[in-house]
């Protein structure tokens, strides 16, 4: 009988290449740089991190009705939950706030499906995001139609007008944007290249603050005697004409990328400028800059803080002028905890969409 | 100057270019007439003189003046819009016509006077500069802050009241500057400085903003004349002068003894003084281009000077301010104004 | 542009409407009419305005007395003190603190960059925390959080924080002691010029003797020597003239030392900390762009972990990284103007905050401030591409 060879069946790998303790060792104790390193870092996070846990949640207090209700030393967030409706709502009256719920409400089952992959009329739902709906927010928001009770913008306020201003500051931004990152690339006409080159670098070269400052008190000095508009349309004036300026930047990357083939190819079948750039160009530009415009988007999220300068109250002006209040003493860092939550949040989430983003819409140009 | 020079030559050869629009006399008359409502910059929010209270209502000595002329004008004191300033935007806002009184407890000076192209159209609040101090700290006298930290707020004419103060005592400060008043107090109780300084009456008022009002005391000097009133824009007289009289019909009211309750008896009333005053004698009424009955609206709806004094920084209010220099002339105050004859 | 009207005059073309010349002039002629038509009516109506209500025109307020205090200045300034001194002592405090934050912001977001591409798994993670949690958070928020949530709660002056009577920190501010300089200080400093410059020609000659025979020099360690050793000794040799004066309780206050106020401390943690977070997303993609190849190039040469990073990695990595890096750098200096949420006196809130307020000349100002902010940001970013090209010329 002649013998098979049997291999013995293989041996594991070694204890220490595998399991946990591999891991540690190879994440985190390779070599003596390293482990004072992860020594270092435990070290922070133990000092740190059980005061912090203990004063956010464990001894914080959370019901009640005044500041006699916060004895424990741990944060009050009863304060927060007291001016909840302020701080969402701003002076909005109270039996009207489900005209607000609603926009919100609109505004999330409308841009659901856009998530989806398959979805007919994709484009047309897009389109009526952004150019129907903010009509109609409007509407609802002011009143004044309908038979709804009208609300004169100076009651709005809190974190309402932070959505409202970042909103509609990028969406009208959007269209103005792209004409000067056309104008910009306009060899043929350098007057005009030249007046989109100064535009976008003057508004980008001067602060918000700045901005809005003219837009608030100084605009009414540009237009003709006794021609005057709303403080928050003036607000979004300003806002408005310093985005567009980096919303022409994002769009022009755009543009840049789209192989110089596709332009000749446009010229060679004879579209006209117009054709040219609307359905060949724009169509892939803007694809590519979705993520941009989303971080532009998001920084003006995040400035939008700066109107308080102007006096309107949104979401932190709402908390800041909160904190005035003497029935309430000493409440700053849960208010500006609670704010800074609530933009990190929403900025939070919408970065990581931007990055899906950017990954799904990537993979058409890997090569 | 050829930078000014510049600047009017290119006006003159852009006005050539452009027809020129015709300046109008009454045009913030005619534009307040015509949108129905005044508009009105008042404080974002100072105790007793403008502030608004949980609902969003304004209150307040600045508040109500403005409240008087639009009780004049259209007979309804409701029809104002208050737009809430900081001290830094005030005077911009009203040159730009963004609104047409200014009642932001506003010091008359002859700068602002003369320099911005501004009226002050009265005086509805006779104040002065002072300190308010810890408590603890032990301070008798103003003379004693040398060397203290000192809370302020940007663009006043406190700002410059201080410096002044501190140069002629030679003393040394350090200014901490602050765009609010409410963070000046909020400087002060965490203990940024040890002063506040402001007008006499916006300290009472701002220390009730306190957790322990009592903690602060407001020290006895006051190093500066501060008349508070009421501010519009030059070039539109009539305007100006119904801002005027409405204040110092405000004024012959509590003179003549009348009072938002009794104002309908005195409608009868023989006195001659009083029958101009409350539009018993006609055509009174058409040299401010309004109804006869201007300063009775103002009375019944507004009060007379004193009723708003009481009701909004006096023994009605927290902040139990006396009279003193805002009592009349005839009860040992200066408040004065011109007769309606 | 009169050239291509003549040639469109030619009767050989079947119509002047499409040809794209023509149309790109009669576009801009159109396109430069609204322009000066839109400018001409801004500034007819600004003039009309402003001489209807009588506001004062030109430069002239400049020269007035300002009569004001302003907290911290750089230069001597008292209330006798010109309003053209308080946009001095403005736009040098605004350059104050963009210089420190943006030194501390390119500091800690280098490392963290560096730390979030580390293979520890736990440091790794931690800088993530910190990318994501900052730069998401607004900077007006983070700035008021620090001033008002952190530094107010610090001890008053007299129950102050101190290190062994030297440095105190307080609600008032960091109290630091403050160099004074003897009278034969000047040779010392002479001494410091002279190592930077020798320094400086130890370098250009250790590379021409590098690139000329290949040896290598411990250039680090003797420049170092030099910079250190050379004014040490001259400064001990010239009866080290130089004391410290120490900051001391006096009445209300600290007097002498240094003092760093604690709105500059707040607004320059807030800006270097929120830049930082994006600082360090740039200098991680930076990193991650130059392709793996290049490392192992590296390894295969014999080069050692170091002299890659140093020699071949940061380089190519310098070149990502600048660009946005540039614009961080501008976004910092922009948003520096936030200072005036917590009263310190930069250019916005002494300028065309209190001046403006004072003399009720807001065209002028806000045109000056404007104009000062756009040449910042012109002057970044020439500096940076100036740096940029020199990074790039290495390229072959």
């Amino acid at each position: 009988m002649s013998q098979h060879f049997v291999p013995l069946p293989d041996l594991p790998p070694p204890g220490n290449s595998v399991g946990p303790v591999a891991w540690l060792r190879s994440n985190l104790f390779s070599g003596w740089l390293n482990t004072s390193l992860t020594v270092v870092a435990i070290y922070i996070l133990a000092t740190t991190l059980p005061p912090l846990i203990n004063w956010l949640f464990i001894s914080a207090d959370w019901v009640g009705e005044g500041k006699e209700a916060c004895d424990s030393g741990g944060a009050c967030w009863v304060f927060v939950a007291n001016r909840w409706d302020i701080f969402i709502y701003g002076f909005y009256p109270k039996d009207q706030t489900w005209r607000v719920d609603l926009i919100f409400a609109a505004l999330f089952v409308l841009t659901a499906p856009l998530f989806f992959k398959q979805l007919p009329g994709k484009l047309y739902l897009g389109g009526f995001i952004l150019f129907i709906y903010p009509l109609i927010a409007f509407l609802l928001m002011r009143g004044g139609v309908f038979g709804l009770e009208p609300v004169e913008t100076a009651k709005w306020g809190g974190f309402t007008l932070t959505l409202l201003l970042a909103g509609v500051g990028c969406i009208a931004a959007l269209p103005l944007g792209v004409l000067l990152a056309l104008g910009r690339q306009a060899t043929n006409m350098p007057v005009v290249k030249g007046m989109c080159v100064l535009f976008i670098e003057f508004w980008r070269g001067v602060p918000l603050i700045t901005v809005l400052f003219m837009s608030s008190v100084m605009l009414p000095l540009f237009l003709p005697e006794g021609v005057n508009f709303d403080k928050l349309l003036r607000a979004l004036i300003g806002i408005t004409l310093f985005q567009s300026a980096y919303m022409a930047e994002v769009v022009r990357g755009g543009l840049q990328a789209i192989p110089k083939g596709q332009y000749e190819a446009a010229d060679a079948l004879g579209l006209g400028y117009w054709r040219k750039y609307g359905l060949i160009v724009l169509p892939q530009a803007l694809k590519i800059v979705i993520p941009g415009i989303v971080n532009t988007f998001i920084a003006l999220f995040k400035d939008t803080t700066l109107v308080i300068i102007v006096g309107l109250l949104e979401l932190l002006g709402m908390v800041k002028a909160s904190l005035g209040d003497p029935a309430w003493p000493d409440v700053s860092r849960e208010g500006y905890v609670f704010a800074a939550f609530m933009f990190w949040i929403f900025c939070f989430a919408m970065s990581r969409y931007s990055q899906w983003l950017e990954r799904k819409l990537h993979t058409g140009h890997k090569r | 100057m050829t930078i000014k020079k510049i600047t009017v030559m290119t006006a003159t050869a852009v006005a050539g270019m452009m027809f020129m629009g015709s300046a109008q006399a009454g045009a913030t008359f005619d534009a307040v007439k015509k949108k129905g409502f005044v508009q009105c910059g008042v404080t974002t929010g100072l105790p007793g003189f403008s502030a608004p209270d949980e609902k969003g209502n304004w209150t307040g000595i600045d508040v109500d003046t403005c409240r008087a002329v639009a009780a004049a004008m259209f007979g309804d004191a409701t029809k104002v819009n208050f737009k809430p300033l900081n001290a830094k935007e005030r005077f911009t806002a009203l040159q730009s016509g963004e609104i047409d009184i200014l009642s932001r407890n506003t010091t008359w000076t002859y700068t602002r006077d003369t320099s911005l192209g501004l009226n002050f159209a009265g005086v509805n609040y006779y104040d002065g500069q002072g300190f308010m101090v810890s408590k603890k700290l032990g301070v008798k006298s103003a003379l004693e802050l040398s060397g203290a930290a000192i809370c302020i707020q940007a663009g006043t004419t406190t700002e410059l009241n201080l410096a002044d103060y501190f140069r002629a005592n030679k003393m040394e400060y350090t200014a901490i500057t602050y765009d609010t008043s409410e963070e000046t107090i909020k400087g002060f109780e965490a203990g940024r400085c040890d002063v506040l300084t402001s007008d006499q009456s916006q300290l009472y008022g701002l220390r009730t903003k306190l957790p322990d009002p009592a903690s602060a005391v407001v020290l006895p000097e006051v190093i500066s004349k501060e008349p508070l009133g009421p501010v519009v824009r030059q070039g539109d007289d009539e305007w100006f002068n119904l801002v005027k009289w409405s204040l110092f019909a405000q004024l012959n009211a509590e003179e003549l003894g009348v009072t938002s309750k009794n104002v309908d008896q005195m409608l009868k009333s023989a006195d001659p003084s009083i029958k101009r005053l409350v539009g018993g004698e006609a055509g009174f009424g058409k040299f401010l281009g309004l109804d006869d009955k201007w300063a009775y609206y103002i009375v019944k709806q507004v009060g007379n000077y004193g009723e708003m004094f009481e009701r909004n920084v006096g023994q009605g209010s927290p902040l139990q301010i006396s009279r003193g220099l805002n009592a009349l002339w005839n009860k040992g105050g200066i408040q004065y104004a011109p007769p309606v004859r | 542009m009169s050239d291509t009207s003549k040639d469109s005059e030619q009767p050989a073309k079947p119509s002047r409407l499409r040809d794209p010349a023509f149309r790109a002039l009669i576009f801009q002629i159109l396109a430069t009419a609204a322009v000066v038509a839109f400018f001409i009516y801004i500034v007819r109506n600004t003039l009309h305005n402003m001489e209807l209500r009588g506001i004062s025109t030109g430069f002239d307020f400049l020269d007035r007395a300002s009569g004001f205090a302003i907290l911290q200045s750089l230069v001597p300034y008292s209330e006798a003190s010109s309003y053209g001194r308080t946009f001095i002592v403005g736009l040098l405090n605004t350059i104050l603190v963009s210089a420190l934050g943006i030194f501390f912001a390119t500091l800690i977001g280098f490392l963290v960059g560096v730390l979030r591409l580390s293979k520890n798994w736990l440091v790794n993670k931690l800088a993530m925390i910190y990318i994501e949690l900052f730069r998401n958070i607004p900077l007006l928020l983070q700035i008021l959080f620090w001033y008002f949530a952190i530094a107010f709660n610090l001890p008053s002056p007299r129950q102050s924080l101190s290190m062994g009577d030297a440095f105190f920190l307080n609600n008032r501010g960091m109290y630091l002691p403050a160099p004074q300089f003897g009278e034969g200080f000047w040779m010392t400093g002479l001494a410091i010029v002279a190592a930077i410059v020798g320094a400086i020609l130890l370098v250009r000659w250790s590379r021409q003797r590098f690139e000329a025979t290949g040896q290598t020099f411990p250039t680090l360690y003797v420049s170092l020597g030099l910079l250190i050793g050379l004014p040490l000794i001259v400064f001990l040799a010239s009866g080290a003239p130089l004391h410290w004066e120490l900051p001391e309780l006096k009445g209300f206050n600290f007097k002498g030392g240094l003092t760093v106020i604690p709105e500059l401390f707040a607004l320059t943690l807030a800006l270097s900390i929120y830049t930082a977070a994006f600082i360090a997303e740039t200098v991680r993609s930076g990193i991650q762009a130059v392709s793996h190849g290049q490392t192992e190039a590296a390894s295969a040469l014999g080069l050692s972990h170091a002299r890659t990073l140093r020699l071949v990695v940061i380089p190519q990595a310098m070149r990502v990284i600048i660009p946005p890096l540039t614009s961080q750098y501008l976004n910092l200096t922009k948003n520096s103007s936030l200072a005036v949420a917590i009263g310190y006196p930069d250019l916005v809130a002494v300028f065309s905050g209190t001046t403006l307020n004072q003399t009720g000349q807001a065209v002028e100002i806000i045109a000056i401030t404007m104009a000062v902010y756009l040449s910042l940001s012109l002057g970044i970013s020439l500096f940076m591409n100036w740096y940029n090209a020199k990074m790039a010329l290495r390229e072959r």
